[in-house]
């Protein structure tokens, strides 16, 4: 791949609005997101976040405006892709739910490999071997044959990182992936995602966690009222924010903690 | 009066043999009701594809609507006048499956839509296709929750099959009821006939307990 497309952005966002019913969630957003980049959005809660995230794989249709993610227009002018095309760009835009949504009906290697077979035409072997070095990575191989029943949450949220990326996706998007968690379970699914952070992996965070923005993200977002009020480096960001707004949202948050 | 269980003994092996009849015409229509079942539960899923919605809707009200006795006799003796004859087994089949199938169309679309909106989004967010993610995803945790309402339905189904015997089916009510009319022992002969139903439905209901304790040792159920 020739510098000039590695260094273009993988996702670029333009102009996205989006309503439910008559209630404006998003108010045309525009931004960019440049390959091994790690954005943290953060902002009020209603504010947008998770609709400007799930905007980025086709959960939600926006009105009008474009995302284009990994060189496909996934949405051009408020049309989405077909969902055949659709189907193939998300193989390569994993997601992590705050409710983690494991498929509770299989074992944590079948949640895990039932993408790679069903739609990378893996063998269950490989498709299996493949999983279990996931597994390794976001260290849960003794948990390869449990149910997702029998797992906490942070196990379960990190057997959903793996099964996300079992499909080799270019971009991750994490929808609050912390908050449904204990507070003493939170660590080890950040650190998780740490560790792709470093490996380069390009990753858009809707969190709350605000020292992983601080420490991880190299661009904090701020949303709210449906428009990305701020953006910039942490330490911009959190030391010296430009708008009220944001310093209020920061107050709130960093006190309560 | 005494009860005279002498033509039931008797009658023993004729009884047997329409209770044979009995379980082949439920056993076809179940599973003619479980697939009409899973069609037309599926195409009421989704209200905007307008036409399949509006025949799968058409067919659950109109068969839920009138008696299975009246459709089982339009299929048998009302077709018949436009020149269509089907055997009566035949009849007996269709009549009691397509009625079957209008409830358990509701039950299997009642499970697929308590199945947590989050694991279709998951699946779909993986690339899945809607389909690949309702036949992997969806329905195995679907088919769970259908199996104590399905179980209802088959029990009505083989009780319900005692119609048939008026399209002159042998099943075990028309068995018992020639046996009736040679012995004059209704009380004794329509216990019997209570007692090969009754049976029935306790083997079913045993059996689908038996696979939902499976599923559910199985980790299928959350």
């Amino acid at each position: 791949m020739s510098d000039v497309i590695a260094a273009a952005p993988l996702v670029r966002i333009r102009a996205l609005r989006k309503s439910f019913a008559d209630h404006l969630v998003l108010g045309g957003i525009d931004f960019d997101v440049a390959p091994s980049q790690v954005v943290v959005v953060i902002g009020p809660s209603g504010s947008g976040k998770s609709t400007f995230l799930r905007c980025c794989n086709g959960l939600e249709v926006p009105e009008s405006g474009s995302v284009e993610i990994c060189g496909r227009m996934l949405v051009n002018n408020g049309q989405r892709l077909p969902e055949a095309e659709l189907d193939l760009l998300r193989q390569e835009v994993g997601m992590v739910f705050q409710s983690f949504n494991l498929f509770p009906h299989l074992s944590v290697l079948g949640n895990i490999s039932l993408g790679p077979r069903k739609l990378r035409g893996l063998s269950r072997v490989d498709a299996d071997n493949e999983a279990l070095a996931l597994l390794k990575k976001v260290g849960l191989v003794e948990k390869a044959y449990a149910m997702p029943a029998s797992l906490s949450g942070g196990q379960k949220q990190r057997v959903a990182i793996a099964r996300a990326l079992a499909m080799k996706p270019r971009v991750m998007l994490f929808d609050e992936p912390t908050s449904a968690l204990d507070p003493e379970l939170v660590g080890e699914v950040l650190q998780v995602m740490k560790l792709l952070a470093s490996e380069g992996m390009t990753m858009m965070v809707v969190t709350h966690e605000m020292d992983f923005a601080r420490e991880v993200g190299d661009v904090v977002v701020v949303m709210d009222g449906g428009v990305i009020i701020e953006s910039g480096p942490p330490e911009t960001i959190f030391t010296n924010p430009v708008e009220d707004r944001t310093r209020l949202f920061l107050q709130a948050v960093l006190t309560r903690a | 009066m005494e009860l005279d269980f002498s033509p039931v003994w008797a009658g023993w092996p004729q009884l047997l043999r329409g209770a044979w009849v009995t379980v082949e015409i439920t056993s076809v229509s179940l599973l003619l009701g479980c697939f009409m079942g899973l069609i037309v539960g599926l195409g009421r899923l989704k209200p905007e594809r307008r036409i399949v919605y509006g025949l799968c809707t058409a067919y659950v009200a109109v068969i839920r609507g009138t008696p299975l006795l009246v459709q089982l006799f339009i299929l048998f003796f009302g077709l018949p006048q436009f020149g269509i004859l089907l055997p009566a087994f035949f009849c007996g089949v269709i009549g009691l499956g397509v009625y079957s199938g209008a409830y358990v169309s509701e039950v299997v679309r009642g499970a697929i839509q308590s199945v947590d909106r989050g694991q279709m989004e998951a699946a779909r967010s993986l690339g899945m296709s809607s389909g690949l993610a309702m036949r992997s995803v969806v329905l195995p945790q679907a088919v769970v929750r259908m199996i104590p309402p399905l179980g209802n339905e088959f029990i009505a189904l083989i009780k319900n099959s005692a119609l048939v015997s008026l399209l002159t089916i042998h099943d075990v009510m028309h068995e018992g009821q020639k046996i009736i009319s040679v012995s004059y022992r209704s009380l004794e002969v329509y216990l019997a006939i209570a007692v090969v139903y009754f049976v029935l439905t306790g083997v079913t209901t045993l059996v689908l307990r038996h696979i939902e304790k499976r599923l559910r040792a199985g980790g299928m159920v959350q």
